[in-house]
Formats: C-alpha cells, structure tokens, sequence
C-alpha cells in the first residue's frame, strides 16, 4: 500500500471517530476500571446476562454489573478467545459447547484477566433472568461452583404462545418482589428504593427512545447505518451496564445526531475502512456475527455493497422497534415485561413475524441467517423460519455458518463464496425476467 | 464468427465451454487443474477451441453432404490422428525436458546411461503411441500426464530390468520433467496440426477421393480458416478469484452449475452438483434462476474427494470404485460422514470380514446420504433432478441417488448428461453472452 493510501485511510478514521464512539469508548474503560478495582474499593460485583438484564434494579443497590457475554465478546474481538476456548476444552468441555461460556471458563483459568490487563473480581451475586438460553443456566452453574456466591434466578416464561398474559407478568412481578430484591438487599446491604428505580427507569425509556430512532433511520435509501455490524455498537451501553445511566443517556443523544447529519448528507454507513460505496444490497440478517473476524466479515458486506438494515441479533437484549419502553410508572412490571419480550424469549412463529415485517419495512433485497455452530439456541428451527419468510415475503434467503467466539469455525473463503453467491442471486433475481432463457 | 467463453476452475479439473451466438455449444475442453489456474485455463480454452474447430468442420461437411452418412466416422478419424499429433508433439517435449536438467547435474556421472535409458524407454512409448489412438484404443484417460505416464512406467521398468539402471532414477526423472511439461501450454501451431492429421487420414482412408477429397479439404480448410473471436469470458469456480478477471467477468459457481443445468433440461428445479471438494445443492425457477441453495460446510465429507480418499486407501484407482461397487449385493452401513474416520471405519470392516466391494457400495451410500441432507436443507427435491459433476459419472454413486430418491421423494426425472462435467463453464458461458448482449444493447440505445 502506497503512502498516500494510507494516509487517507488513517484520516479517514480519524474523521469518523465521531462523538458517539469516543463516548463510548470511555464508558467501557471507565467501567472496566471501576469492575476490577471493586475490591480495593469495596464495591460489591453482580454478574448477569444481556437478555433480560436488569440493569436499573442493579444499579439501585449499587452494584457493578459484570457480564460474562460481553467479556467474551471483548475476548473475540480482541483474538484473544481462541486460546481460552482451548483452554476450557483442555479442562473438560466438549466442543459443542458454547464458545461464549468457553471463552469465559477458559479466561477465568488463566487469571481472569479483563480488557484492561486487570483481573476481574470475584462476584458477589449471579444474577440470572433466565429468557430462552438454557446454556445461561448452566453457565451460572459452574460459575456458583466456582465463586460459590449467592444465585439468583429470575424465571422467565416462554412466549411459546406469543402473547404476554397479565398472570405472567404477575408471576414475575411476585418472584421480583418476593426473592431478586431482598437477596440483592441482603448482598448489597442497600434498602431497595423505588424512586431511585424509577428514576432509572425514565431514563432507559428515554435512551431507548433515541435508539429506536437510529434503528429505524436504516428505512431510509440509502441507509445511513448498518443496523447489524455498525449495530452492534449502537446496542453496546443499552445492552451492557449501562441502560438507566446518564452516561447511556448522553451516548444516544450523540448517536441520533450524527445520524441525523448523515442522513441530511444523503451519506451511508461508516464502514472501518471509512464510508461505504453505494448501496447496492439490503438485507435483513438472523443470528449472531461472528466475533473473532468481526472486520472481515463485515468486509465481505460493503466490499460488495451489501448494508445490513435490520437484524434480529441487535434485539437479544430488548425489542424496542415495535413499541416496548421501560414505564416508571408500573417499575417491577416494567421490567417483567422487558424480559418476557426479549429476542431470546420470543416463539419461532413471533420470530418470523418480526423478521418479515423487516424484510418489507425495511425494503430488503433478502434474508440472511448467520447460524452459529455451537448456540443450539439459536440455531434450532432457523432453516424452517428462512423457508417460512421466503414465502411470505417472496425474497430470498440465503443460511451462512460460523460461530461466536472460536476462531476455528470461521472459514473465510467458504463465507465469501456463499456471500457473493448470495448478492449475484440477488442480482440475477433483479434482471432476471429480462433474461428468461 | 463471435464466441462467447465460459471457464469452471474447479479444485480437480479446469473446464472451458465454447458458445456461439445461438447459445449452441461450438467446444468443450478439460484438464486437470494442477494448482496452476493460468496455465488450466489456457489449456483448457485451447482444448475447448480445437473442439469448435471439429464442431464447425461437422457443420461444414454435414451440410454439403459430401460424405453423407459417414461424417460421424471420418470426424472421429480425423480427430484421433489429431490428437495422436499432440500426443507425439508432448511426449517430444517430455523427452526433451528429461534430458535436460542432467547437463552438470548431480547424476552427470550417470548421464550417459541415464540418457540412453531414457531415450530407449521414449522411444518404446513413441513407437505403440499409433496404437493408443487407433480405432478402439484403450486410453487410461484424456489427460496427457495419465496416458504418458502410465506408458512411461510400464515401459522404463522393462528397460530398467534389460539394461540394469536404477528405475528409481528413470522415475524421478520422468516426475520432475511432468510437471514443467504440464504448467506449459503445448507449443506448435494447432493448424499445422490438423493439416498433418487431415493428410494421414485422408492417405491411409482410400474409401475418400478424387473430387471429394478435394472438397472435403475445401470445407475443413475454410473452418480451420473462419476466425473465433473470443467476444466474452466469464470465469466461475474455486480458482476465479486467483486469476485477473475483473468482477465483471466472474460469476458465482452456484449461479453457473444452475444457468448450465436449465440449459442442458429445461425442466430442472433441482440440481445436484457433487465435484471435488464441494456439494452444492441448488433450486432454480422455470427461467433457470436460483432461488436457493446450500453447500457443505467447513468439511468436504461427501464429496469427490471423499472417494479419492478411499480409492487411495484400498490401493484402487477412482475410476475403479463405481464398477467395484456395482458388484456389491449387500452394502454395508457406513456411519462416519468424516472422510478420515470413514477410512478407519473402511480397514474395520475389512478386519472383520467385509467384502470390498460391500465395503465400497456403502460409502457410496454414505457420500450420496450426505448430499440428500444438503438438498434438503436447500427447500427439498423438486421434479426434475439433475445431477452433475465428477460424481455423477460414478454409476455407483448414481445408483444410490436414484435409491435415495425414490426412497424420499416418489418417482422423479433424473436427468444425467454425459458432459455434466462442463454444466458450470457452460452456465458460465451463457453468462458470457448474456453480457456481450447486454453490453451490445446499452451501446445501441446510448
């Protein structure tokens, strides 16, 4: 590469560094720093998942929260997971386990250092509002086995007949009242304040509200997101440790702008390698990417101009494009209704609903589903929603495999063949009744 | 006359499909692919060109009517001595570049018996080289390094044992020599020999004379003289992405094995591509467009590969599995879909008894079980079926396809070209003359 090349592409980057990523860049440090200094400075750690979090209650008894997917995450971004799913595999788990608790047990074996070269601290509490993922149960096992804290488990019930009824919500409205808040009391020796929830609360609805906006800013052509890739950072502080903070609030506010002004430009996503060419495919994709070559998958997208505007994976930790908000006004139910509508927690029937609602409120080209090698999760049922949608919608679908964390099941050529495949499929589709042979 | 170039770089073989400007298919060429896709391409374009040059001079011939019924055998004469002029023309060449690398060498004490041996040896396979082309000759198959070597072999182990040289060294000599003479493409102008083929034939055939050998040569000299403009090229398969074509010029192999599969049946909405280290299973429309597909995925259990394993092995060539198989009346149950543990599996059953050739007829069992689970997760099996690639030309395998089938989906159309080889270069080439239309169009109407 020529020097000018470079230099352009460095500017390039430099540029789209907006607002919103250095904010969110220093939300992650800064919570990394106060996690691993919980114990120098006294501060109590709860550990939970991003489906069906409960971040607000969590925070009103002031406890740092600790979230081992998103760890793992952070370990497959930064190519680190590789060697820790080895390890954990060396201590005794299969390799169709998933990577996601792999990479964790792996970590914790081999010092449980965190993002920050830190180690992380011991949990006080495992908090788990179990929604769909029964890995999540058994990851908490071992986790108990080996901290030995106290466990808490919010049941939630299967949305297997695609309605929430008031009697769930009361189920879990009684199992919030009755044992999440006196054991988080009891951990955190915090009184449990409502208004403190409440206030929490407004401001999640109010994040929310500016997330729902970028979202939904990818209907527009071009689209000045990518709502899978590029998606995956705008749910970062929503999903993560922070819904109910200001700093959430804060990051939002950035975020809406800058979409604001590339819409205004008539401007696309930005891309790591600056902004995207012309938008030549739409898709809407299912399933989770894939981590440890996150950058070249994503590659293999706008190099053909393919933009992802709507996906299923930016809705595992709250469906909030078709009108849930957290409500102050009803807090306990509030979060008992997030957890029931969660992605994870959602039917198969509810799941091709949402995705083909997508595909044509989006103007999608076709659906793409990402199907992750060891998440039986969500992987079960996945070719018979494609075949479903393809139906309904009439547009194509196309199935891709890869995995979260483990390097070894991202095979780069055989994805870019399926994907260019795909989007001349694509292509043909369009001009095809002019060639009919 | 404008032609339109379709080229599949597939992972064992290298394919080029001639079209003209009715999408009629003027030639097709093949050779292996030899991890060297510039050289394959080449020389599978040229093989696919002489093809055109036999297809225009049946064209030519056919409709003067000069030889009336007997085209089909004079074509297929003229063809033989052609090739028999190729053949000689590398075997020169292979002799050459085994001399060659002696001068100052390490075996430059051995030099002159080396030479003598080998000179011998060339020699003797020169000498059955008519033979090998004549009328019924037994080829082991169309690839120069197959025919040659195998010739070779055969006849530097009777020199080694007459003269007492090493063998080995005669080998090593061959091998290092092959492979220089096939990353090259075959020198020698293609007219010339055609004229030396059309010479002999017409010397050693007495049944064509006077006036109408006159014409006839009138007719093949002006198809040998009409020039193939290579008016477009499209490249598909593994290799696409190794040569310069420019995006333009490259088309998925998934779009081309379906565009080729409507093409050679028109009914097709399945087709079943099973090649040397993947299984594509794929749905097209009624225009042949897909509308789906799936391939296998990080593992290439269940494709050509997969017998090349267990060919390798048993000790038995490929081409050996098929009728090994056929032979089976009670195939056994193989389970592994993972190629090496299919071998364990393999020298199991054998340990235990099995007969080989039920051994056999379950792996082929097993390799098409494989490929029924890829077409399933693709949307099924719809009527008609057509299946190609190299597998399709194991009767074994299709044997087993047509069991599974019936066993799954009821009675189907089972369509299996002979040339289902060449389904994604043709695919490919009707890619190539689609865009020259298109472009032709857009510059009309600019």
């Amino acid at each position: 590469m020529n020097t000018t090349t470079t230099q352009q592409k460095t500017a390039l980057r430099d540029v789209h560094k907006d607002a919103s990523m250095r904010k969110q860049k220093a939300m992650m440090a800064a919570h990394y720093d106060r996690l691993t200094a919980a114990p120098q400075t006294g501060e109590k750690v709860c550990s939970t998942f991003v489906p069906g979090n409960l971040n607000e209650l969590i925070d009103c008894f002031g406890l740092v929260n600790n979230l081992p997917e998103i760890n793992a995450i952070q370990n497959g971004l930064r190519r680190v997971s590789g060697q820790y799913v080895l390890e954990a595999e060396k201590i005794g788990h299969s390799e169709d386990v998933c990577t996601y608790v792999k990479s964790d047990i792996g970590m914790m074996a081999k010092g449980n250092i965190a993002p920050n070269g830190q180690p992380f601290p011991k949990p006080d509490v495992l908090l788990l509002s179990y929604t769909g993922c029964f890995t999540f149960m058994k990851w908490f096992e071992l986790l108990r086995e080996q901290y030995r804290c106290e466990t808490i488990m919010l049941h939630t019930p299967y949305l297997g007949d695609g309605t929430v009824t008031p009697n769930m919500i009361e189920y879990m409205v009684r199992q919030l009242r009755d044992e999440v808040i006196p054991k988080l009391e009891r951990v955190s020796g915090v009184k449990f304040d409502i208004d403190k929830l409440r206030e929490r609360l407004a401001r999640s609805a109010q994040a929310e509200e500016d997330l729902v906006y970028v979202l939904r800013s990818a209907r527009a052509r071009p689209s000045p997101i990518d709502a899978y890739f590029g998606g995956i950072y705008y749910i970062g502080p929503i999903f993560g440790a922070f819904r109910g903070s200001e700093d959430a609030l804060e990051y939002y506010r950035f975020l809406r702008a800058e979409v604001d002004e590339r819409i205004a430009a008539g401007t696309g996503p930005v891309t790591p390698d600056g902004d995207m060419g012309v938008e030549k495919y739409r898709l809407v994709v299912e399933g989770p990417p894939n981590y440890t070559n996150f950058r070249q998958f994503w590659k293999m997208f706008y190099d053909e101009g393919a933009v992802v505007v709507a996906s299923s994976y930016t809705k595992v930790g709250g469906v909030y494009d078709l009108g849930f908000r957290h409500d102050p006004r009803k807090p306990l139910e509030t979060l008992a209704e997030y957890c029931l509508g969660v992605y994870t927690n959602r039917s198969l029937p509810m799941r091709i609903d949402m995705l083909s609602r997508y595909l044509e409120e989006y103007q999608a080209d076709g659906l793409l589903i990402n199907s992750i090698k060891s998440c039986n999760s969500f992987s079960a049922g996945q070719l018979l929603m494609m075949r479903e949608i393809e139906r309904r919608t009439g547009k194509p679908g196309a199935f891709i495999e890869s995995d979260l964390v483990d390097p070894r099941y991202f095979s780069a050529a055989n994805i870019k063949n399926r994907l260019e495949s795909y989007f001349q499929m694509i292509e043909q589709r369009r001009s095809g009744a002019a060639h009919a042979a | 006359m404008k032609t339109f170039v379709g080229i599949d770089l597939g992972s064992t073989t290298t394919k080029a499909v001639l079209l003209d400007e009715s999408c009629q298919v003027l030639g097709r060429g093949i050779t292996n692919s030899r991890s060297n896709y510039a050289i394959a391409t080449r020389i599978a374009g040229e093989e696919a060109r002489v093809d055109a040059r036999f297809t225009l001079c049946r064209r030519a011939l056919t409709e003067t009517g000069d030889l009336g019924e007997s085209v089909g055998e004079f074509l297929s004469g003229f063809e033989r001595f052609f090739r028999l002029e190729q053949f000689v023309e590398r075997l020169d060449d292979l002799e050459h570049t085994c001399l060659l690398p002696l001068k100052g060498g390490k075996l430059a004490a051995l030099e002159a018996r080396l030479n003598e041996a080998l000179t011998e040896t060339f020699a003797r396979v020169r000498r059955e080289a008519g033979e090998l082309y004549a009328p019924g000759g037994k080829r082991k198959s169309d690839f120069f390094r197959d025919i040659a070597g195998a010739r070779f072999y055969a006849h530097a182990e009777a020199v080694s044992r007459e003269t007492a040289f090493p063998y080995e060294v005669l080998l090593n000599s061959y091998d290092k020599a092959i492979i220089e003479v096939e990353n090259r493409a075959p020198s020698g102008a293609l007219d010339a020999k055609f004229r030396r083929a059309l010479a002999r034939l017409l010397a050693e055939d007495g049944s064509i004379g006077g006036t109408t050998a006159e014409r006839v040569r009138d007719r093949i000299d002006d198809s040998l003289a009409l020039e193939l403009e290579e008016s477009y090229l499209v490249g598909t398969g593994y290799g696409r992405v190794t040569l310069p074509f420019s995006k333009e010029h490259i088309r998925s192999e998934i779009l081309c094995h379906g565009l080729g599969a409507h093409l050679m049946y028109p009914q097709t909405r399945t087709v079943l591509d099973i090649g040397g280290q993947d299984t594509k299973g794929i749905q097209v429309d009624a225009d042949g467009l897909v509308t789906n597909f799936q391939m296998n995925d990080r593992c290439a259990a269940g494709c050509g590969r997969y017998l090349g394993y267990i060919a390798d092995e048993m000790n038995m060539g490929l081409h050996e599995l098929g009728p090994m198989a056929m032979k089976s009346e009670r195939p056994v149950r193989i389970n592994s879909t993972c190629t090496v543990f299919a071998g364990a599996e393999l020298r199991d059953r054998l340990s235990l008894g099995e007969k080989r050739e039920d051994i056999v007829a379950g792996l082929h069992r097993a390799i098409i079980l494989r490929a029924i689970s890829i077409i399933s997760r693709s949307g099924g099996v719809t009527d008609e079926f057509t299946f190609t690639g190299g597998v399709a030309k194991n009767e074994a395998a299709v044997r087993e396809l047509r069991k599974v089938l019936k066993e799954n989906y009821g009675d189907l159309t089972i369509n299996i070209n002979p040339e289902s080889i060449y389904t994604g270069a043709l695919g490919a080439a009707e890619f190539a003359r689609r865009a020259y239309s298109d472009g032709a169009r857009a510059e009309g109407t600019a």
